[in-house]
């Protein structure tokens, strides 16, 4: 029974490639445009979350803070996308419960490589 | 650093640049695509990236302001125009050059590649923050000093390892057993949970972590690679990790003091008075005391056993290795022959039976050797990509190149020499070929030409096929210029394909005007050459304004062939088996002319000639000789051979360049006891043939002795 990963992230193209390597990787894959449409999605099982941080609606660290409250999903891996520049970032998305982080831009193997590390 | 890692690098960097190519290419034809651009950026950022690792900081630095400028593409702050995408193949270039220079041309290269940036910074403005790089810079001097502060990566060394999570770690959805699991994977590792701080179960709230653990690991990896894996939780997961000798196993008092766990001077106490030792370590919470047990062994067993246990699912192999492989799979092919033919002359069933064994098991080695040294063929297609880009725009014309058959494999050396004649082929076909644009639409066709490069199968051979939707070949005007140039009578009757092959005749074009790219007469029989290295033919279709298709076929291998041993005179030979298809018995017609005879197989008459004349071998041949037919490109053709002994697989060894001359012998074998056969070339043999029965008689006698 492969994992499912929900990938937020407002850029089309962003969605998609995450998505391929991830089915590519075998995971099944649910994606979302914002944080809203993340929180919609957010039902039956899904394993992992993996959203980038900013996006219109509801950003990423909003987002990441309302999974750490939801009952069902709170102990999930949550995944953030930032860029090398966004130290503080890195350190409010920490502190909102993410789990890690990729930095962007990255490649198919990185993807999957730190995927692989927080939810096996 | 290393020589083995820089060369790495290299590799990883030359792969990178041709993807980078690729995808530039693509980006100019597909328009503002952003994934491409990203892939642009990503390859970039990884040459920069690696390459201030390694110690290429002439690469870091130039590739850095091609990433900036990539980077504002991607963040949309930049329009991606063909002129920018130029720059950045030309850039691109520029890197490669990086890569392949030896030190003494860095100052030249440092002012191309200056000139390259005043144009990248030209196209868009200085990115913010951006500091200029420092253009006095030594790049080799740089990277010599880089090479003297790494690491040996094959050192192995052990590490006391201990894990403190703190209590609220499984709050941030951290899984831990992945990250030991990806401890372990970093070498050999040894863990021990202690469990000392879980209260009972009334008291205990799942949410808490409230385990920790010891580890010892041997590894090749260095202190930050281990740190690296707890990236994530690296406030939250306390690591203390300290290198521990590992030359003998030390006491155990002596590591539970190191570690902590036990003060000196008990320990010492400890070891003076051995049967006491537990019960001084009974204030340890037996946990620890585990731990250090552990350790115990697990040194002492890396001092028995200092072997890395790695494990990939590829490895890249330098090709000189796999050459050599496939010289001791030939020579165990070579004595496994033999062995066979004692074992069946033994007539020892026991021998036979192990003969068989061996041979079932040199075949399969046979078989998995010549698959490794397959590649597909995709990288040589990948190639002209670029290659049509240029010729396009020098000649002002608009080619798409389209590939098919990517994935057909060949033989690592066919591929190589491959590259050569697709290249003249492609060449020919976009000046040639392919019409200006206005030409094309003058005649109703679509003002983008279209060359094609396609590969399959067809039994042992692949073909290759080169085809355009030019202009195609003007019968008339090629035989025209054969007669203008001597090379057939004004008279001569020809089919379609004889005049096709007439363009393979060195120095021959019919181009109006010698071009920068080709007309100059050089090619074809550049392409001639290179099939005849590969022993491969080539075959042309045209129609007259509607294209040409040239089509290659090559054998899938050089290295090994299933041949027919021959005997003729006492001299062995080797016939490839691709070329047989029947073997007839044959007695003399004391009539026949020596020089070129027919030979009557069921009703058809087949041309032959007699080993044993052609190479001048003396005595008496045998009674009754047997012919081979083989096919050929003249059609069907014999040779007269003493006995024809049977099947050899034949690892062909090239003969020296003293033998160059001698094309009708394609190279050598040696056989189970040490002699030597020659492979013939079949072809050529007929061919040779062939010419010199038809050419003048007066001409003949000169050569007869």
């Amino acid at each position: 029974m492969p994992k499912t990963i929900l990938t937020v992230d407002d850029s089309a193209s962003m969605r998609q490639m995450v998505g391929f390597t991830l089915r590519d990787a075998g995971y099944d894959v649910v994606s979302a445009e914002d944080g809203e449409d993340a929180l919609a999605r957010l039902r039956g099982p899904i394993h992992m979350v993996i959203t980038d941080l900013n996006m219109p609606k509801m950003d990423g660290l909003e987002l990441i803070r309302r999974i750490r409250a939801h009952p069902a999903y709170k102990y999930i891996p949550l995944l953030m996308l930032t860029t090398e520049t966004q130290e503080t970032k890195k350190l409010a998305g920490k502190a909102a419960g993410a789990t890690g982080w990729i930095v962007k831009p990255f490649s198919a193997v990185q993807l999957v490589a730190v995927v692989k590390k927080v939810l096996g | 650093m290393n020589e083995k890692l820089c060369a790495a690098y290299r590799e990883e960097a030359a792969e990178l640049l041709a993807d980078l190519e690729v995808t530039l290419l693509e980006l100019e034809s597909s328009g503002e695509d952003a994934e491409l651009v990203a892939r642009a950026f990503r390859a970039l950022h990884t040459i920069k990236g690696s390459g201030a690792m390694f110690g290429f900081d002439a690469i870091a630095s130039f590739t850095h302001e091609l990433e900036t400028a990539f980077d504002s593409v991607r963040e949309g702050r930049l329009e991606l125009t063909p002129e920018l995408i130029g720059i950045a193949l030309d850039a691109r270039d520029h890197i490669q050059q990086l890569l392949d220079a030896a030190p003494a041309d860095a100052e030249p290269l440092a002012a191309s590649g200056r000139l390259i940036l005043n144009h990248l910074r030209d196209r868009c403005a200085p990115p913010p923050g951006h500091v200029p790089v420092p253009a006095s810079a030594d790049p080799a001097v740089e990277a010599s000093a880089a090479a003297t502060t790494g690491e040996d990566q094959s050192e192995l060394v052990t590490f006391r390892i201990r894990i403190l999570p703190s209590v609220s770690v499984f709050l941030n959805g951290t899984n831990l057993i992945l990250l030991l699991r990806e401890l372990a994977e970093l070498g050999d590792l040894r863990l021990v949970a202690q469990t000392d701080q879980i209260p009972e179960l009334a008291d205990f709230n799942p949410e808490d972590c409230l385990v920790h653990w010891d580890a010892v690991l041997t590894t090749s990896a260095s202190e930050n690679a281990i740190r690296d894996i707890f990236i994530f939780v690296e406030d939250q997961v306390e690591l203390l990790i300290q290198p521990i000798e590992t030359a003998g196993a030390l006491p155990l008092g002596q590591i539970m003091a190191a570690r902590g766990d036990l003060n000196e001077a008990p320990a010492e106490s400890g070891i003076r008075r051995t049967s006491d030792l537990l019960g001084d370590a009974i204030v340890v919470a037996p946990g620890k005391v585990e731990a250090d047990v552990r350790e115990q062994r697990h040194v002492a067993q890396q001092a028995k056993k200092r072997t890395p246990t790695e494990a990939a699912s590829t490895l890249r192999v330098p090709a000189a290795k796999l050459d050599s492989l496939v010289n001791f799979v030939g020579e165990l092919v070579t004595v496994q022959a033999r062995l066979s033919g004692f074992a069946a002359a033994s007539g020892n069933a026991e021998i036979a039976s192990i003969a068989e064994e061996i041979e079932r098991l040199s075949e399969l080695l046979r078989e998995s050797t010549m698959s490794i040294r397959m590649l597909p063929i995709r990288e040589t297609f990948t190639r002209f990509k670029r290659l049509v880009r240029d010729l396009a725009t020098d000649l002002h014309k608009q080619v798409e190149l389209v590939t098919e058959g990517n994935e057909t494999e060949l033989d690592k050396t066919v591929i190589e020499q491959l590259s050569d004649p697709l290249l003249h082929l492609v060449r020919n076909a976009i000046d040639h070929g392919i019409e200006s644009p206005a030409e094309r639409q003058r005649r109703g066709k679509p003002p983008v030409g279209r060359i094609q490069l396609r590969a399959s199968y067809a039994g042992a051979f692949v073909l290759v096929s080169v085809s355009d939707d030019g202009a195609g070949l003007n019968c008339d005007a090629i035989r025209a210029r054969a007669i203008d140039r001597g090379l057939i009578a004004a008279d001569a009757v020809l089919t379609e394909q004889e005049i096709y092959h007439l363009t393979f005749a060195p120095g021959f074009s019919t181009a109006a005007a010698v071009t920068e790219i080709s007309g100059r007469g050089v090619g074809m029989d550049v392409v001639q050459r290179g099939l005849d290295a590969l022993r491969g033919s080539v075959a042309i279709t045209s129609k007259l304004g509607a294209g040409t298709v040239i089509t290659l076929k090559i054998p899938l291998t050089l290295a090994i062939i299933d041949g027919l041993l021959v005997e003729a005179a006492g001299s062995y030979y080797v016939v490839p088996l691709s070329n047989i298809s029947e073997c007839i018995e044959f007695v003399r017609d004391p009539n026949a002319s020596r020089r070129h005879s027919l030979v009557n197989v069921r009703g058809q008459l087949v041309p032959y000639v007699v080993l044993r004349e052609r190479f001048a071998l003396t005595g008496q041949p045998p009674p009754i000789e047997q012919a081979i037919i083989a096919e050929t490109n003249d059609g069907r053709f014999g040779f007269v051979v003493d006995r024809v002994i049977g099947d050899h697989h034949t690892v062909i060894k090239k003969l020296g360049t003293l033998y160059r001359q001698v094309d009708e012998v394609s190279g050598a074998t040696i056989m189970g006891d040490g002699s030597v056969a020659l492979v013939l070339d079949v072809e050529k043999l007929a061919a040779g043939v062939i010419r010199e029965s038809q050419r003048p008689r007066a001409f003949g006698l000169e050569l007869t002795h």
